[in-house]
This record gives C-alpha cells, structure tokens and sequence, in this order.
C-alpha cells in the first residue's frame, strides 16, 4: 500500500495478551470439562426429523403433539425458517429403532396440513459411540501429524510454537462450541480439522519469516527482528484471513443450516489463528528465549530452503 | 532475469483444456428418464418390449424420446417429472413382473463428448436425495446356528463310534462334551478330531469332559461368508426394487451400506431391505392329536408352531425340511384362479424339487405346512458393568404356519403357496424369495432420508454460496492487486474448472454439500499463494529491486512457504477422508483436489501471465501494476 515503513509495535502489548491467551485456553478447558460439546446425532445416536409445512408452524402445538405420542424427550427447533421444524428424538425402547422417525412425523402429519418430510436422520447408537471414537481420534492424529512436520521444518522452538498457537486455536474454538451450546457434529469436525490444516498454515508463514530474519540480519535484538518479521507479514496475513473469511460469510448465509455451523466453526477459528499466528507464535518463542544462535545451522539446510 | 520454461506453458495448456473438457459435460442438465430392465439378470430388453414401451405412452399421450440402450438396460427419456411418475406406473402395469421399471436421470452430455468418457460429477444423496442405510449383519446369530449345527454333528460322529456321552453343549464360540467318565472322554478325542476339524481341541481337563474351541480362521470364513452371501441377497432386493445407480457395498468387517438415489418411499425400502423372510416346506405329524399339541410339549422329531389364519391354533411338524427358500429359483404373485385370493408360483431348483418329489410322492393324502420364518430387531437397553445404560440390538425370529394343504399328487419343481393375507404381502413374499434371503438377520444401524426437495434447496445453497464467495473474493483481489489481481483470478476461475474437471474424472469421487463447502473454502485459500507472491513482490519494490527482479524473488522466496502451508491442509483432508463418512469425505476430497490444483494455478498458471505480460519484448517494465 505504502512505502512508508511504518512499524507496529506487536510485541509491546505481548504480556498481557499472553495472560489473555492463557485465559481463554484454561477457561475453554474447565467448559470442556464440566459442560462438555452439545454433540449432534452423528455422535450420540438418536433420530432427527426435518419437516415442512406449506404455513407458518406452531412449535409449542408441535410439542404437545409428539409428547402425547410417546416423545416426551424431543427436542423441536425451527430449522432454518418458521416453516420447517428439526425434532430430535433419543434412542428411543421398544420400537424398531429406524421406525422412529416415520412415526413422529406421521404423528406431526395427523395435525398440520400438507406437511412433508425432507429428511430423516437415524444413527443407531452404537454407530454414534465409534463414529465418537472416530473422531476423537482423528483429531489426535491430525494434531500428532502436526507436530511430526513442523519438527521436521523447524528447530524446536518454532515447532512448539507453532503447535501450541495450534492447540490455542482449536482449544478456544472447541470451547466457544461448547459455551454457546453450538451444535458439534461431524461437519463441525471436518470444520476443525480443517482450521487445523489453516491455522498452522498461518503460523508457518510467520515463523517462517521470522527465521528467515534471524539469518539475513545483523541485527541482533530479537524483540526487533520478531517485530519486523511480523510487520512484513502481516499484509498477507490479514488479506487471506479476509479472503476465506469473505468465501466463509458466503457460506454462513447462503449455504443452508447444514453448513451454518460449518461456516461458525471456522470463521470464529480463523479470526482466533490470525491472532495467535501473530502473539501466540511469537510471544512462545520469546518465552523459550530464541536467538540468533538457534539458527547457526550448517550450510546444507540453507541450500534446501531455497529452491 | 530467468526465462519461463516453455514446457510449463504447454503443461498448463494442457491441463486445462483436458479439465475443461472433462468438466464440460457438468453444464448440460440430466432429464428424468424411466429405465426398464429384465428381471433375469444379464439378459437384454428385446426389440419387442421396446415396441411395446413406445406404444404405451403414446397412447397415454406421454411425451417421450426414442430410447436408448445402455448395458443391457432401455433408457426412455421424458420431459417433466410429473411424466416419468405416470410413465413408471403405465409401463410396470403393461410389462409385469418379468421386467423392473425404474426413475432414473439421463445425461444430456453431447455424443462427442461422452465418446471421449466425459460424464457429469456424481452427487451424493445430500445432493439429489435419496435414501442411505447402514445395516449390521448380526453375527452372534450366524454363529450360533453354525454352533448348533456343529454340535449336532459332535454328536453324530460320538454315536457313530458308540461313544456314551452325557452332553454337547454351546458355550459362545466353544464346544463342551461331557462323558460319564475319563475313558470315555479319552476315547472321544480322536473321532471329534476328524468330525470337526474347523476346532481346536484342548488340553486334559481335570472332569471328564473336553473343550473345543473355534479356529479364529474359520470364524473369519464365517463371517466373510455371512456378509458377502447378505451384500449379494441385498443387492438382487435393491434391483427388485428398481433402483437406478444403487450402491450396496460391504463396509468393515460386519456392515453393509446401501444407498439408493431418487428414492422416496423410505418405508418400503426398509422393510424390503431389513426383511428376513424365508419359507419352509415340511410335513404335518398328524398322528399326533390336537390335545397333544395343545399342551405345547413337542413329541421328538417334532415341533409345534401357530397356525395364523386359525386362530394359531398350534400345529404339529415334523423337524425335517422338505426344502426351504434358499431352494427357490423364481417366485411370482398371482391369484387363485377360482377364488381370487393372492397366491405365490414358486419354482424349486433340481436340489429341492428332487426332495419335493420323493417325499410327496410317498405321502399323497397327508398334510404339508408351509412355515414363514422372519427375523425382528427391537432395541433393548441393557444396564452396563458400571452401571450406565446403552441400547443393544436383540433380534427375535417369529415362526408360524401360513398354510397347511394336503398333497394331492406328487409335487415337483413348479407349485403354489396359498394362505397369504393380501396381493402386497403375496408380492412382497414372492420378492423376497426372488432376491434370496439373507444368511443372517440385519439391523439398521443409519440411515439418512433426504427428501428431493431438500436435495435441490441443498445444491441451490451451495452453488449460491460459491458463487457469491468467489465474486467477493475475485473483486477483493482486483481491488487490491488491480492487474496481478487480474492474474490471480484468471488463475481462480482455472483452479474451479480443473477441480471440477478432476472430480467429473475420478469414477469414485462424489459431490456432496460439505464437498462444495471444501470447493469454496479452497477459493478463499487458494489466493493465499497469490498474496504470499505479490506481497513478496510488493516487498521486493520497496527494497529497491527492479520489476523483473522483484517478480522472479517472489516467486521464488514464497515457494517454500506455499508448499508448507499446503501441506499440512493435505494432511489434515486425508485424515478427514480415512475418519469421516460419506458426506464428509466429500469435503476431504475437494479440499485435497483444490489445494493441489490451486498451487498449480497460483504458482505456473499466474507466472504463465506475468510472463506474458512483462516478460516478453525487449524492454524491461519499469513499473508494476500491483
């Protein structure tokens, strides 16, 4: 934009968004513990109903209704608009579990006219115990995997920098999910792996160019070269931030309650990655004390990085 | 200044137009189409069914094509979907039970564009609605009837040694044999070595008794077996049905996944689907007295079961079989010609019509029963070991008498079963028979119902979503970059054709709604290499460097960082492709398509343009628009 080389100074406020950072992490974990992920039915099991109706619903009439039927414990929302409604129903005793949902919707059909039946979902819940599992276990992977490539591109510090800011962001979305009581289900997860994929995305470009300062430099305050390196960067870090957020709002608002929580999950991931890429990343690094000396590596390296 | 490789020109011209071409045949729109096939399988709809099908619907004054013949299918296309409902109903009046009418979609690809294998993206069902079940094949019942089996044969292989034993009992996947005494049970060893060489027998025990236990490789026969022999009989059950493009695919080691696009009647579906009706032809013990079966207490050799039209009434039968319904080569409903009541015509293979003959050839004037055998899964929850409750499945087999009738004559491979309740259940019967039954009861474990109109709402969303996101992205770019923006959004709209192109390519992949989802995510990501280049670039300016050494230092310097950045998203969409289901994977795969795509378009395919712009002529630039 300018040529003017105006620096910010980042690191000036470093301590207390650290603190900050620490914060929101531990709070995010006690939530995570005590109240836990409002799971969808891909992980609990159950059944879910989505219905339409010509006319407005009368959501309440639509409770009584399914209560008198035997459905005490349905969960009835709006999905979408005030004319289709999404009911969620437990695993429910007795009945042949996949029958469940034509009868809560032949139930609903009795007392509104041309109501129709857009989708059914039924997860048995034993599929919803190991699709849990699952993904659990993805997610591990895709943090394990994480961690092995940045140790193989960076020298220590930088790779448990990068990982924690990675482990910031997706700690701190995950408990945002499970504060707003958001829906997680398996596109959530896909969501944050893929914020995983991004935010460590993110932070490599910063460290990258921060290493890339400490060995083209004679500069020897690293406050300095950390500070420039995250000026350099920062362009690019905000406009494809602001690009995949454009595609996300998009997303967000056209793309259907199924992507709603999708598009959540990662817009809220990406703002929180754009910022640890830039404090989580560097303010580590500054607390595992790196220097110039971390980057005497022998020549060999220096030729591989540039292509 | 390095000169910009002319293969890579030529590579990316390539590329392109390949993925353009393959793309190509996305932008023409599928009609609804009925799809008419023989119900033996293999054989090809002749001319004369072809005739008559033309035939029918210009009477009913459908509006249709000339038809197609595709494998050994005849594919009639229509114009509305109001057009192919009628047509199915009018055509599987007027063609019977010998061939299956179904809804299928037609492609309006261009001739010369499927000559070279072009062909739209599949959808999933998110996409075009349908129907997707999951089903469990229950093992522990396979297993335990094979158990019963092999105890029987335990036993058989003991008397025929004239060993006394007291007992051969079923204990999970174990055999236990107790005998009277250690000699006895010495003595049993060798003869059940050879009579069941699928256990392992153990060691001395200190009783007389001895354990066998089944080999795991034979357990994994077994269950190889059940699921291969279920997956087939599920599969003839879903052309029954007349279902176009369905998928039945074994999934892990005990579940089967069956999708069906198009279809609307869930409820059908799933009874056809889950069913396990078989039938079973025996004698009636009718030396024994009604009194005698009223006390419930079978008389050895027999069984007592409810008779259902009379009150079930208990009937006695005879525990040997004179054939059952895997026997059954061809089933078809009709109606009792005096009495119009529904009836099944059923046809025996040589196996069971040789039994048919020589046990109803020595028993003309007694009884027959034709037994009905069916297999019900309920959810039951059961109280954990820490006390937390969970759902298990629990099948129960309900067995009772349809229909008892003296034999007239000696039966052979063709005869009718009579005593069903209604034409449906007399046809249901007869499909189920047709199709085979399954070697082992099924549970639905999943199922995902999406309505048609929820299938389309669900494309509109995504398509909107991507095209309103791409055009901010695309103006946010020109804005910023103005005529490397230029460049970096040709390179966008390139990286859109060639994932579609690839995803149209690959037979396997499909497109669902988190699929367009990664497709979208991947144009706001995708212009990440572009603004790590042209900052560089910017940066380089500043620096002091003239335009073309700016240009190659960009380039250059952002390469490696592109590459990390994109590496760990691919990392992260295969993991997400092993770990997901369906829909899912969808998005891991657009999302690994995209971003390799995307770096090809962003690093070759903008330089390509730079190239062009500023590389050539003698002159250097002495200014960049960026």
């Amino acid at each position: 934009m300018s040529n003017s080389k105006k620096m910010i100074n980042f690191m000036g406020v470093r301590k207390v968004l650290g603190v900050m950072s620490i914060c929101l992490v531990i709070a995010s974990i006690i939530l995570l513990a005590t109240r836990g992920l409002n799971l969808g039915l891909d992980f609990t099991g159950g059944t879910n109903v989505v219905v339409e109706s010509p006319a407005d619903i009368d959501i309440a009439g639509a409770r009584d209704t399914l209560e008198q039927a035997g459905f005490e414990d349905a969960v009835v929302q709006q999905y979408g608009s005030s004319r289709d409604l999404s009911i969620r129903v437990p695993p429910q005793d007795g009945i042949e579990a996949d029958q469940v949902g034509q009868r809560v919707f032949q139930s609903l059909a009795g007392g509104i006219d041309g109501l129709q039946l857009k989708q059914v979902e039924f997860v048995g819940p034993q599929v919803g115990d190991e699709l849990r599992d699952q993904s659990g276990l993805a997610l591990l992977m895709a943090l394990g995997l994480m961690l092995v490539y940045v140790w193989f591109r960076f020298t220590n510090k930088f790779g448990i920098a990068t990982v924690a800011a990675l482990l910031h962001d997706v700690i701190i979305v995950l408990g945002l999910f499970s504060l707003l009581r958001w829906p997680f289900d398996l596109t959530v997860l896909a969501a944050v792996l893929a914020l995983i994929g991004y935010s460590l995305n993110d932070s490599i470009v910063v460290a990258d160019r921060i290493r890339e300062n400490f060995r083209n430099t004679r500069e020897t305050d690293p406050h300095l070269i950390v500070n420039g390196a995250i000026n350099e960067t920062l362009t690019r870090t905000i406009n494809t931030s602001f690009t995949t957020m454009l595609v996300l709002v998009a997303l967000f608002f056209f793309g259907g309650e199924v992507m709603r929580a999708f598009s959540e999950a990662l817009l809220v991931g990406i703002f929180v990655g754009t910022y640890s890429s830039i404090y989580v990343v560097a303010n580590l690094l500054f607390t595992l004390g790196v220097s110039k000396d971390d980057f005497l590596i022998p020549e060999k390296e220096e030729i591989d990085e540039m292509p | 200044m390095t000169r910009y490789p002319r293969w890579k020109f030529f590579l990316l011209l390539a590329v392109l137009f390949g993925c353009g071409l393959y793309a190509l045949p996305n932008i023409f729109p599928d009609v609804p189409a009925v799809q008419i096939s023989a119900n033996a399988a293999g054989e090809e709809v002749p001319a004369s069914v072809r005739r008559q099908v033309a035939e029918a619907l210009d009477q009913a004054g459908v509006e249709h094509g000339p038809g197609e013949a595709v494998n050994t299918s005849w594919l009639v296309r229509l114009d509305s979907t109001n057009d192919q409902l009628r047509a199915r109903q009018l055509l599987s009046d007027r063609l019977g039970d010998d061939y299956v009418v179904a809804l299928n979609l037609a492609p309006t690809t261009p001739q010369w564009l499927r000559a070279v294998g072009a062909s739209p993206m599949n959808l999933g069902l998110d996409l075009r609605g349908g129907v997707h079940f999951l089903l469990q094949v229950d093992m522990e019942t396979v297993i335990q009837q094979r158990m019963e089996a092999w105890s029987g044969q335990a036993k058989m292989a003991l008397r025929d040694e004239g060993i006394r034993y007291r007992d051969v009992a079923i204990d999970g996947q174990k055999l236990v044999a107790t005998f009277d005494d250690q000699v006895a049970a010495d003595a049993a060893r060798a003869p059940l070595r050879t009579a069941l060489p699928e256990f392992t027998l153990n060691q001395a025990e200190e009783n007389p008794r001895l354990t066998l236990t089944l080999n795991a490789s034979t357990l994994e026969e077994l269950q190889d077996y059940a699921v291969e022999q279920n997956r087939t009989a599920l599969n003839n059950r879903v052309n029954e049905l007349g279902v176009a493009e369905a998928v039945v695919q074994r999934q892990g080691a005990d579940r089967i996944v069956v999708q069906l696009p198009g279809v609307q009647d869930a409820a059908q579906a799933r009874r056809i689907l889950g069913r396990t009706a078989t039938l079973e032809f025996r004698l009636v013990a009718d030396q024994y007295s009604a009194q005698r079966a009223a006390t419930g207490i079978a008389p050895p050799g027999t069984e007592i079961f409810p008779f259902r039209d009379q009150n079930n009434r208990p009937v006695i039968l005879e525990k040997s079989k004179i054939a059952t319904g895997d026997q059954v080569t061809n089933a078809q409903m009709g109606f009792d010609q005096q009495s119009g009541s529904p009836q099944v015509n059923v046809e025996l293979d040589s196996t069971g019509a040789r039994s048919m003959q020589r046990v109803t050839s020595k028993n003309v004037g007694n009884p027959m029963a034709v037994l009905f055998i069916e297999t019900k899964t309920e959810m039951k929850t059961v109280e954990g070991e820490n006390g937390e409750r969970r759902q298990v499945p629990e099948s129960t087999t309900d067995r009772y008498v349809i229909n008892v009738a003296t034999i007239q004559d000696t039966l052979g491979s063709r005869f009718r079963i009579t005593g069903l309740d209604s034409p449906a259940e007399a046809s249901e019967l007869a499909l189920l028979l047709r199709a085979g039954s399954l070697a082992a009861p099924v549970t639905i474990v999943e199922e995902r119902t999406i309505g048609p109109s929820l299938g389309r709402e669900n494309i509109e969303a995504g398509l909107k979503s991507m095209v309103l996101g791409m055009a901010l992205v695309l103006i946010f770019m020109l804005v910023w970059y103005k005529v490397f923006g230029i460049f970096a959004n040709i390179a966008l709209l390139g990286n859109l054709v060639i994932i579609v192109g690839v995803m149209s390519l690959i037979p396997g992949a499909t497109l669902t709604l988190p699929g367009i989802a990664g497709i979208v995510l991947t144009v706001g990501m995708a212009v990440d290499a572009n603004v790590l280049i042209y900052e560089r670039i910017r940066e380089e300016l500043r620096n002091g460097r003239r335009p073309r050494e700016a240009i190659d230092e960009g380039y250059n310097r952002a390469f490696t960082t592109i590459l990390d950045a994109n590496i760990t998203t691919m990392i992260v969409a295969v993991i997400l492709f092993s770990a997901g289901t369906g829909s899912v994977q969808g998005f891991a795969v657009t999302l690994f398509i995209g971003i390799l795509s995307s770096m090809f378009t962003a690093i070759i395919g903008t330089r390509a343009l730079v190239e062009m712009t500023y590389g050539r002529g003698a002159r250097a630039p002495t200014k960049l628009s960026i």
